[in-house]
């Protein structure tokens, strides 16, 4: 019985191949968007990593030369065998026969952390890079030693994309020889995932000395906000999907029915068929899915600069300038590709299942929403949004599922409330008088709305999304570029720990620097919750780049006076805080705040105070890390390296990561307008879907006004007029809804997720160009349907009126 | 003379492509302003196809139409629309009426086009019609009988020249038929507007004052 009952079932699709194509390509339109979106992120997560790694900022502990010097290669064996997990670094310069010098950096690839370009990149010639043969480069530098000078020793060098600007990687043998050190390491590195037992660090290696990671601000902690916002467009973009899908499933549901009737009659149990429809269903969404993960795939491969992709790349490769597709993807985008099929059809599958056998065959017409439904959708739409607006007012602060909450009862409120809006709005221009076109043009748009309306739902999702997501990248940076110039608006940043003397070199800079800020922090516990106190020199520097969240300019005086302090955005909404409240910072000190700065990234609260006022309390908390202003950084730094014993790694060139980290996001940021693109694309598709579905019920109402005197041409042209109208209303709803959208994202989301806030700022012209971008597409899709209205031959159209219809 | 028909034929695509099918033979007519004209003729005899041809609607492969003195089968798009707007009023078997409008504007529909509006016109022709108390209601809500007379209504209410009317009657009772029968032709010899009819009931034909019979793609006198 069930091949017979199968091959019934397909039947229907071979008979509407339209309708299968648009739940195929719907469903895998929607994979794709989301898996696109998982790859960009991944990429730009990695690449990120990867470009900060070669620059040696660290994430990573270090071991220096107490002297400053060179490491010899041997405490690196001797650290190995006694189980520290370190791996060796060699870094110098190299000057090619023009230009300006290049930093060398020699890595050692099967120890490196995954996490460095070594690990990634030297697979592309392994045995080549390990032979000292291949250097690798990024692009442009690489440009630049192709063919190679001398200084390389007649090696080639490699492009890859992954790498800080104006670094050229070598394995560690052959950078020691370019470098004349063999034998010798610039410093190790501490892996993160260390075995428990190792003998103490000094005990081995006395005349070595740890450097902590990295506190100098790290651009890397605000990729986590970043990606999640993605991530939560990414799962937009895949519900616009679904609504093609939902139609899709709904519409072939609906036409099976008398064919479940029958087969009912005939003995058919319910229970298998409803299975054999699932698995049929399930078959068709592993299919779907599937296509979609791959087109994923090279949608991403496509929008990434500098990435392909390949077929080896397909199996999870690693392959330099490859995208890797890994398993992950596969299994999140048929997931979503399953549970999107499943969700569409469980409606459907739920009303035939409880369909009585011998119900009437006629059932209910499809395209007509009745006007009890359209005011049902208007309520729950309202009370929805309600919710949303309650949670907003007063329901801050109540964790992040309350925040995802907000998002979806805006979303779903948003959606629902289209179809009643667009009626009601046809309805009011209804009242006015006109001629006799454009009043049954008012009408007739008003009658197809229950056959678009999920259509139009698909386009006012991707509008919202796109909306939401400039005002988010935007947004995003905006607040990034500015508290990098913040944050890194000094030259240098020197971390004064492996100088021989500290004094001697906390004179030097006094004397040398243009501007000299100490930077003095102690750990604390304050209001109950950690932190940490910085004291800091309150000069130019900070006075022209710190921007407070709340609180005013002179804010800077009274800090310096030791009459106030300055806590981060985290602090402040952790304790309540706001300028003017009273904090303890200390048993027995007690100070207004003067202003709240923003901390983006960072998880943990800080108090500021005065510098004067900080020394004065804890004495014995020395300046171990200084920001530096030079008019001439380069030659401040040569005289640091060469005259206080400071390894390279001990100076950080800020404006180096502050273009790196800019130019990263950059490129995510590029990406994320061709998504954009793309996700209208898909919704115009679902547009076109369900005109071309509808095309074949449009012609009675079209038959007699064109019989009544209007050409055939004047229809099509108010078919297109129509679609553009239509868009043009979702667009006046999708519009709030999409800032409502980021701003709970941004706002809401972010804050109970992160602790922190990111400023939203408002882009008209963006929005009015995504909204041009809708209607475009909405009358791209209306074009063919209209194209073919305009070409049908009268006959067709008379057909309307013969007794054989 | 406000209609005259020289030699039309018309053919349609066959089953077998480059066989088309000759519907129409060289026909030739003429028609007076306020005559009536019935057309019979078995079902697939191209009555249909000879109204749709008059009324602008489709396009014929050789032949003339002169409908008021212009010549219908030189027509363009833009020329046939606006013959059907303002000097045909055509009434079909069924599915008339446009169901995005109600009543009041299905009838007024034809005659704004034209630029004949006239709200007390469609009044009138409603309340002649029995239609007074639908003309808030929308064409699903009526019942056939209500819907042809709708279609008459708005045929007359554009005030054309010509009314082509394609079996109005066709898909009602009996009873009902009849009574939709005596209100057009009232109201046809009220206007003084001209009526070409299909119709395959004799007596229906012998309301009217001439009648053409169409066998093999071409005229004969009726009976
Ligand atoms: N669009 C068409 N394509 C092909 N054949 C057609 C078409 N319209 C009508 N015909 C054929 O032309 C003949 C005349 O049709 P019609 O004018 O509707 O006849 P009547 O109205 O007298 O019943 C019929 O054989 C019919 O099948
Ligand atoms: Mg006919």
């Amino acid at each position: 019985m069930t091949p017979a009952i199968l091959s019934a079932l397909a039947a229907h699709w071979r008979r509407n191949p339209l309708q299968f194509l648009t739940l195929v390509l719907g469903l895998a339109f929607a994979t794709a968007l989301w898996s696109g979106v998982q790859a960009i992120n991944a990429e730009a997560r990695q690449s990120y990593d990867r470009a900060a790694a070669s620059l040696g900022e660290g994430q990573f502990d270090l071991l220096l030369a107490r002297d400053g010097g060179w490491i010899n290669a041997a405490r690196f064996v001797a650290l190995r065998r006694a189980g520290w997990l370190v791996t060796p670094l060699v870094e110098g310069q190299i000057t090619p026969d023009a230009g300006a010098p290049l930093r060398l950096l020699g890595i050692e690839p099967l120890t490196a952390p995954a996490g460095m370009a070594a690990a990634g990149v030297a697979r592309t010639d392994l045995a080549g890079f390990l032979a000292g043969r291949v250097l690798l480069a990024d692009p442009e530098t690489a440009r630049r030693l192709t063919p190679p000078p001398a200084v390389l020793q007649g090696r080639q060098v490699r492009a890859e994309a992954g790498l800080a600007p104006g670094t050229v990687l070598a394995d560690i043998g052959a950078a020691q020889r370019l470098l004349g050190r063999e034998g010798q390491v610039s410093r190790l590195l501490i892996l993160p995932d260390q075995p428990q037992n190792q003998p103490a660090l000094d005990q081995i290696a006395p005349d070595l000395l740890r450097q902590g990671a990295e506190a100098a601000p790290d651009p890397a902690r605000l990729t986590g906000s970043f990606h999640l916002n993605l991530t939560a467009f990414g799962a937009l973009s895949f519900i616009v999907g679904l609504f093609i899908v939902h139609g899709a499933v709904g519409l072939a549901m609906e036409q099976r029915r008398p064919l479940v009737r029958t087969l009912r009659a005939l003995g058919a149990p319910l229970r298998l068929l409803v299975g054999l429809m699932l698995a049929e269903l399930l078959a068709i969404a592993l299919l779907a899915g599937g296509l979609g993960v791959l087109l994923g795939y090279v949608v991403a491969a496509a929008l990434l600069p500098d990435v392909a992709a390949t077929i080896r790349g397909l199996y999870g490769a690693s392959v330099s300038g490859t995208l890797e597709l890994r398993a992950v993807w596969w299994l999140s985008g048929l997931g979503m590709a399953l549970a999107g099929t499943a969700l569409a059809a469980s409606g459907a599958l739920w009303r035939i299942a409880r369909m009585p056998p011998l119900a009437s065959a006629g059932g209910r017409a499809w395209a007509v929403a009745s006007a009890r439904r359209t005011l049902g959708m208007a309520g729950a739409g309202l009370g929805l949004l309600a919710l949303a607006a309650g949670i907003a007012a007063f329901g801050q602060g109540g964790g992040l599922w309350l925040g995802f909450t907000l998002l979806a009862a805006l979303l779903l409120g948003g959606v629902l409330i289209l179809p009643p809006f667009l009626a009601l709005a046809l309805t009011l221009a209804q009242r006015r008088r006109m001629g006799p076109v454009a009043e049954w043009f008012l009408a007739d748009t008003r009658q197809q709305l229950p056959g678009l309306g999920l259509a139009l739902m698909a386009l006012m999702l991707a509008m919202a999304a796109n909306v939401g997501v400039a005002t988010m990248v935007s947004s995003f940076r905006l607040t990034f570029t500015g508290f990098l110039d913040q944050r890194l608006s000094a030259a240098l940043y020197v971390n004064a720990e492996p100088a021989g003397d500290l004094r001697a070199l906390e004179a030097f800079l006094e004397a040398e620097a243009r501007e000299l800020l100490p930077i003095l922090v102690t750990e604390a516990s304050v209001a109950g919750w950690p932190a940490q106190i910085y004291g800091v020199r309150g000069g130019p520097t900070y006075r022209q780049n710190w921007h407070f969240l709340a609180g005013g300019a002179e804010a800077w005086d009274t800090l310096v006076a030791g009459r106030a302090v300055i806590v981060n955005e985290q602090l402040a909404r952790r304790a309540d805080l706001a300028p003017g409240d009273a904090l303890t910072v200390l048993p027995g000190l007690v100070l207004p705040v003067a202003a709240v700065v923003g901390d983006y990234g960072n998880p943990v609260g800080q108090v500021i105070l005065g510098e004067d006022l900080f020394r004065a309390t804890f004495p014995e908390a020395a300046p171990r890390r200084f920001a530096v202003q030079a008019d001439d950084p380069d030659t401040l730094r040569r005289a640091l390296l060469r005259d206080h014993g400071l390894p390279t790694a001990a100076i950080t060139d800020q404006a180096e990561q502050k273009a790196l980290a800019l130019a990263i996001f950059e490129r995510t940021f590029a990406v994320t307008g061709a998504l954009n693109v793309l996700t209208l694309a898909v919704a115009g598709f679902a547009m076109l879907m369900s005109l071309l579905t509808l095309a074949a019920l449009r012609l009675p109402q079209l038959a007699p006004v064109w019989a009544l005197g209007l050409t055939q041409r004047h229809l099509a042209g108010l078919e297109l007029l129509r679609a553009g109208l239509l868009a043009a209303m979702t667009a006046l709803l999708a519009l709030p809804l999409g800032l409502g959208l980021a701003w709970a994202l941004l706002s809401v989301v972010n804050v109970e997720a992160f602790g922190w806030r990111l400023p939203m700022f408002l882009f008209p012209a963006d929005y009015a160009r995504l909204g041009l971008a809708a209607m475009v597409a909405a009358g791209l899709a209306a074009l063919w349907p209209a194209w073919r209205l305009a070409r049908r031959p009268p006959a067709e159209l008379l057909k309307v009126f013969a007794n054989e219809r | 003379m406000l209609l005259e028909i020289r030699d039309l034929s018309k053919s349609y695509p066959g089953p077998e492509p480059d066989r088309p099918v000759q519907v129409l033979r060289g026909v030739s007519l003429s028609l007076d302003a306020g005559q009536t004209l019935a057309l019979t003729g078995e079902s697939g005899s191209g009555k249909s196809t000879l109204l749709h041809l008059v009324a602008g609607l489709d396009h014929a492969d050789a032949g003339q139409i002169l409908l008021d003195g212009r010549e219908v089968t030189r027509m363009d798009d833009t020329g046939r629309a606006a013959l059907r707007r303002g000097t045909v009023g055509v009434i079909f078997q069924q599915f008339n009426l446009i169901p995005s409008l109600d009543v009041a504007a299905n009838i007024g529909f034809q005659a704004r086009l034209a630029g004949r509006a006239d709200p007390a016109r469609v009044l009138a022709l409603a309340g002649a019609l029995g239609l007074g108390a639908h003309l808030h209601k929308y064409p699903e809500q009526l019942s056939g009988g209500q819907q042809q007379r709708v279609a008459i209504a708005r045929a007359l209410a554009a005030r054309p020249r010509l009314i082509l009317a394609d079996e109005p009657t066709g898909n009602l009772d009996e009873a009902t038929a009849a009574e939709v029968m005596a209100q057009l032709l009232a109201l046809v010899s009220e206007e003084g507007a001209a009526l070409m009819m299909v119709t395959h009931s004799e007596r229906m034909a012998t309301q009217l004052s001439r009648r053409l019979h169409l066998r093999q793609g071409q005229l004969e006198p009726g009976p």
